[in-house]
């Protein structure tokens, strides 16, 4: 972190309207936001640590904890929602044995909702470091959740 | 500068319709990906390769026929674009070879064809079903062009507004065409274009802003993101036209993070405009200079509302201002005067200016213009990406366009406009879709999410859904709308887990309707919609989870249970091994019983069992042990 703090600031001059498309970068550096870039970011935008904090916690795209290594994200949408992801979060859920929001204690896999991904005429969905699987059943998740394990092994 | 674009476009003309200019176009926006576009784009390459054909592959936005994807166009010179459905990697081989090797194009797959003359065997694709009620016009170029390819964009007439506004037209003539037009906002509100671009016009002040409002955040939406993945010139075309008129010499396209390649896209195009002259400095040798910046909303639901919107690309929380405040088009950005308009409203502007208002308003209803761009999903057959002329009914729009629900269940509801919207039931499937009669309706038009709701679907959950996502996304400093959400919420739940009295229907519409009084935004005054218009439409659904303690529509945990049909069951042990909670009890030979007091009700069992013996049942209400 020592360098690509200072690495990532370089490109920006310090306003106050570039504090998100900062705290962006960060978090895509780092994969989310450590307390002491916080600190940082608010030093280099000349604005105090609660502000940038203040931003940190409004926005669902922050996150204040490391991730696992796998990141899973259920999609929420409303087409999503009527076909079925409330039984795809709880087969995820039961596989991981974490809730929404949590990594498990490996820090192998994240788990996380999303309001929408926009994918809705392929629901229900999800996605798995970034990657749109569709038309999941449950079904699905314990084969994906089997082919990790044996990958693993 | 003329003479070059000309240039161009002949050029563009050539590689499409001579030489060698054969091209396999495909499907990759962020749709056409999961359903594994990339995995066949790569077959056909293969493919190619082995055969040793020279074709260019063109990554295209989406056509809107989600349910056909992966969609593959192969373009031939002499030929039709043929374009074929469910292209899976596999395909490709029989395709190539048909197409391009045999000359016999196939004929299973394929939608329909697109370009001059006719191929035996294959529809045209405006032909389909799905596609001869619509009006296309923000969708016109969608996943027929490359959205990466600037010079595809000008060779369809991209760019030619453009140069008609800046180099022909007064800013006050493009308002005034804009004004004529009728054209109202597509983001949901249906404010009038050109009175707003009129306000930000007449606005004191030499520094303003154009901004564009792509945070799509409304769950069952994504025709915005569609046209930024297919047709991202058509935005920012319009967008500048907008900087011309109200005199704006700086946009912003603000954008979810959650949509990479629609930034990706975005950004690519806006650095194409610049190197053309269409942005920057001096625009087509003139005096205008009008600069575009991509900012990515942090997702949080309200930036789509225009004072957070505003605060967010200034470095804060997206809280909306309170009232009394100015209007955005005096005081916006950075205090300056902001034009903000949705994706789709943008993308409109390219039509009046080159076709004319007159033309424009041809289509639509007397009080709302033009076309409503739809993202159609749910239980829908044909689940995709739909305009429509404003004015066609939610059943010509469902039934024909849609292909009705499938698996031969019954409609029961659409929903439109999200979160801030209702549900309309089969009795009002004649209404008109325009923004006044959808609003007389309880519901609203939207930004463009409709969800298809069939008789699977079971109202109180999807309210107690948009109470969540609502509660969720509340921003917090209205108490009504912070808390009140929550207290709504709590409503919902105990009355879908079987704990509701008949006064908490009455306690919904209260709270509903003083949260709508009590909150400063658009998204905390129509919180309650999603509550109000179920139990106007379907109060009896509230009552059976109340006082029947069921849900009708087998959907709520606590109000179903499952059993097995003693006189079905085979005893093959499939859905005891499945039941993740060990709640089956049975043996080989030995009829399977669920113990209702383990079972957790997660459906397992009921999937699980092999269709030929369907002995697995879902049944409203709980049954007690040896039901």
């Amino acid at each position: 972190m020592d360098d690509s703090l200072p690495q990532i600031l370089s490109s920006y001059s310090g306003s106050q309207g570039e504090l998100i498309p900062i705290l962006q970068a960060v978090q895509a550096e780092f994969g989310y936001l450590p307390e002491d870039a916080m600190s940082k970011v608010a030093a280099f935008c000349s604005v105090p640590e609660s502000k940038v904090f203040g931003i940190a916690s409004f926005y669902a795209q922050f996150r204040l904890l490391p991730l696992g290594r796998t990141q899973i994200t259920i999609c929420r949408g409303t087409a999503c929602h009527v076909r079925g992801a409330p039984e795809i979060l709880s087969e995820v859920k039961r596989q991981l044995g974490v809730e929404e929001g949590q990594t498990t204690p490996d820090l192998e896999y994240s788990l996380e909702t999303v309001a929408c991904i926009g994918c809705c005429a392929l629901a229900p969905c999800l996605t798995v470091n970034g990657r749109v699987e569709s038309s999941m059943t449950s079904k699905k998740v314990k084969q994906f959740f089997a082919r990790e394990e044996e990958d693993a092994a | 500068m003329q003479l070059e674009d000309r240039q161009q476009r002949t050029s563009m003309r050539d590689k499409n319709g001579g030489g060698n200019g054969l091209s396999i176009l495909v499907g990759a926006a962020t749709c056409g990906r999961s359903a594994g576009a990339l995995e066949t784009m790569e077959a056909f390459r293969q493919e190619l390769s082995n055969r040793s054909i020279a074709a260019d592959i063109v990554e295209t936005g989406c056509l809107g026929l989600c349910y056909a994807e992966p969609v593959v166009g192969i373009a031939e010179p002499g030929r039709p674009t043929i374009w074929y459905r469910n292209v899976t990697p596999e395909r490709a081989g029989e395709l190539v070879k048909g197409c391009l090797v045999s000359g016999k194009p196939p004929t299973e797959y394929a939608l329909g064809s697109t370009g001059e003359g006719t191929v035996e065997g294959i529809p045209l694709l405006s032909d389909l079903a799905t596609l001869k009620p619509q009006v296309r016009r923000v969708l016109q170029n969608c996943g027929l062009i490359s959205p990466t390819s600037i010079d595809q964009y000008i060779a369809v007439g991209g760019y030619d507004a453009l140069r008609k506004a800046v180099l022909e037209m007064q800013p006050a003539e493009v308002i005034d065409e804009v004004t004529r037009s009728g054209l109202r906002g597509l983001g949901g509100a249906g404010f009038p274009v050109g009175r707003k671009w009129d306000g930000c016009r007449r606005a004191e002040g030499h520094e303003k802003y154009v901004i564009c409002n792509a945070d799509e955040g409304d769950p069952g939406a994504f025709q915005d993101r569609s046209v930024l993945e297919g047709d991202p010139h058509s935005v920012i075309e319009g967008m500048i036209i907008a900087g011309y008129a109200v005199g704006a010499g700086h946009g912003y396209v603000y954008v979810r993070a959650e949509y990479p390649l629609a930034v990706e896209y975005l950004e690519t195009a806006i650095l194409q405009a610049s190197d053309r002259g269409f942005l920057g400095d001096n625009i087509l040798g003139s005096d205008f200079c009008f600069h575009l910046e991509v900012f990515q909303g942090a997702g949080a639901f309200v930036c789509g509302e225009s004072t957070a919107l505003t605060l967010s690309i200034e470095g804060n929380r997206g809280m909306p201002r309170p009232f009394p405040r100015p209007r955005t088009t005096d005081v916006g950005l950075w205090n300056k005067p902001t034009l903000l308009n949705n994706v789709k409203s943008f993308a409109s502007i390219r039509w009046i200016l080159n076709k004319g208002a007159e033309w424009f308003a041809e289509v639509g209803t007397e009080k709302s213009r033009g076309t409503a761009v739809f993202s159609l999903t749910g239980k829908i057959v044909n689940c995709g990406l739909i305009e429509v002329p404003m004015g066609i009914t939610l059943r010509e729009i469902i039934f024909d366009i849609g292909g009705g629900i499938p698996g031969g269940r019954a409609f029961k509801a659409v929903q439109t406009g999200g979160p801030s919207g209702g549900c309309l039931p089969a009795s009002l499937l004649d209404t008109p879709v325009d923004f006044d009669s959808l609003a007389a309706a309880g519901s609203i038009m939207g930004s463009g999410g409709m969800v298809v709701l069939d008789e699977d679907t079971c109202m109180v959950d999807v309210a107690r859904y948009f109470l969540d996502f609502s509660d969720k996304e509340s921003c917090g400093q209205c108490s009504l709308c912070r808390l009140g959400s929550s207290e709504m919420l709590e409503v919902l739940k105990k009355i879908t887990e079987g704990r509701g009295s008949m006064e908490d229907t009455d306690l919904l519409v209260e709270m509903g309707e003083a949260i709508r009084l009590g909150s400063i935004c658009g998204l905390g005054q129509t919180v309650p919609n999603p509550v109000l218009t179920t139990l106007r439409y379907f109060r009896d659904e509230y009552e059976a989870h109340i006082r029947d303690k069921e849900c009708p529509a087998r959907v709520c945990k606590e109000l179903i249970s499952y059993r097995i049909l003693p006189d079905k069951c085979k005893a093959c042990m499939i859905c005891l091994r499945e039941c993740p909670v060990e709640a089956i009890q049975g043996a080989k030979r030995e009829v399977h019983v669920i113990d209702q007091g383990k079972c957790i009700r997660c459906g397992a069992c009921l999937s699980a069992c092999p269709p030929r013996f369907s002995a697995v049942e879902c049944i409203p209400g709980r049954l007690t042990d040896g039901g």
